[in-house]
């Protein structure tokens, strides 16, 4: 019996847990989720995240001031549609030599193997690293949000990042996204 | 005992955290799709075997041209894609993607048909809805569904399968990929079976 009792016990905490998974979507203010990103290859994307490519990084390896996550997948038509106006927001990141270094742009592809991940880089020439995220690993911890999906944080003086964007929808004009980046990190 | 029942019930519970319950969602279709929830994974017998002559079929397409399997004969491989049905998430989640693919279809001389039980008006905003598709959709709403039943696809609820079937040139069946309802095949089962295809004609 006690037993028994031990096991429904268990069983109850052990589903509890399970289905505590479901988060809500980061907030401003907030702590960014502890991600971990598959190991990079390429020298020069390590290069511009500041990591090695010993293996698996978390995101609070990346060097830099703010980081912009894009949460897209290579099905979305929405994600599609957008990839131009992303291309050209870090275009403009990249030709500013005042926030070259400070801001750091990179997609995570909710659902997306490695494989789709690439068409989708091909496909639109995405010129910043992307991510598979086929396990939905990544994409659970952010709160299952619809794609694309943006959020942005700022490196505290303990090193955290703290979320200061986070919102449904492409960016669909650069020069605007960027100010309201801007703005809202005071950079 | 205990802790063989303690193993048992972790492994169960972490067999709920690593099952894929999520789905990727565009925005694009915002609160625009109905959710059936978690089915059945598979819920069919197929009827058609690998390495004999794909049933042919003629069905109505979004276009209004009537479809025949057999006019590709001797020109394209073929690739059906059958999804359950229009405004539901997975499916919504899926076409898209083909989308944005069609030079692989071309480089292996492929073309791609998709396929649902839904009828036509029903198709037209569904697709509408995802933007231009550069593949016919076809209606296999009426005799409903006896295309996908004469392929073991059609379910008991008269939706069909997820299912991406691989016919050659001659109209011989090289692939039957019937996936979990509840999942997107990944794409790496297309590139792999066109390529196959497309170097042993």
């Amino acid at each position: 019996m006690l037993k028994l009792m031990s096991t429904l016990i268990l069983l109850f905490f052990s589903c509890t847990f399970a289905f505590a998974v479901d988060v809500a979507p980061p907030k401003e203010g907030e702590s960014l989720p502890e991600m971990l990103l598959p190991a990079i290859e390429d020298a020069g994307v390590q290069k511009y995240l500041g990591v090695s490519g010993s293996g698996p990084f978390s995101v609070n390896d990346i060097q830099g001031e703010v980081v912009i996550i894009q949460i897209f997948s290579m099905y979305c038509p929405h994600c599609q549609a957008d990839a131009p106006f992303v291309n050209e927001l870090y275009k403009k990141i990249q030709n500013s030599s005042q926030i070259r270094e400070k801001i750091k742009l990179l997609g995570v592809g909710a659902g997306n193997s490695n494989l789709e991940v690439d068409i989708f880089r091909q496909k639109y020439k995405v010129s910043f690293p992307l991510f598979e995220d086929e396990r939905f690993v990544i994409h659970k911890q952010v709160g299952e949000v619809r794609t694309p999906y943006f959020i942005a944080a700022k490196k505290n003086s303990e090193g955290a990042w703290i979320v200061f964007y986070s919102k449904l929808g492409g960016i669909k004009n650069a020069d605007s996204f960027l100010k309201t980046i801007r703005q809202l990190s005071g950079l | 005992m205990m802790k063989k029942t303690f193993v048992a019930v972790m492994t169960v519970a972490l067999f709920l955290i690593a099952t894929p319950l999520t789905y990727g969602l565009s925005e694009a279709f915002k609160d625009s799709v109905y959710n059936p929830g978690q089915l059945k994974p598979i819920d069919s017998q197929l009827k058609v075997k690998v390495g004999e002559p794909a049933p042919d079929f003629t069905l109505p397409s979004l276009s209004g041209e009537k479809i025949t399997l057999s006019s590709f004969r001797d020109n394209k491989n073929v690739v059906l894609s059958f999804v359950p049905a229009a405004w539901t998430p997975v499916c919504s989640d899926q076409w898209p993607g083909y989308n944005i693919v069609k030079d692989i279809f071309d480089q292996n001389d492929a073309v791609l048909l998709g396929i649902t039980v839904d009828n036509i008006p029903t198709l037209y905003s569904w697709v509408r809805e995802m933007g231009q598709l550069w593949f016919p959709v076809l209606s296999d709403f009426w005799p409903h569904g006896a295309v996908a039943d004469a392929y073991g696809l059609l379910r008991s609820d008269g939706v069909t399968e997820r299912a991406l079937l691989f016919i050659d040139k001659k109209g011989i069946l090289r692939h039957a990929h019937v996936s979990d309802i509840n999942v997107r095949p990944p794409m790496q089962v297309i590139v792999t079976e066109l390529e196959k295809m497309n170097q042993t004609p």
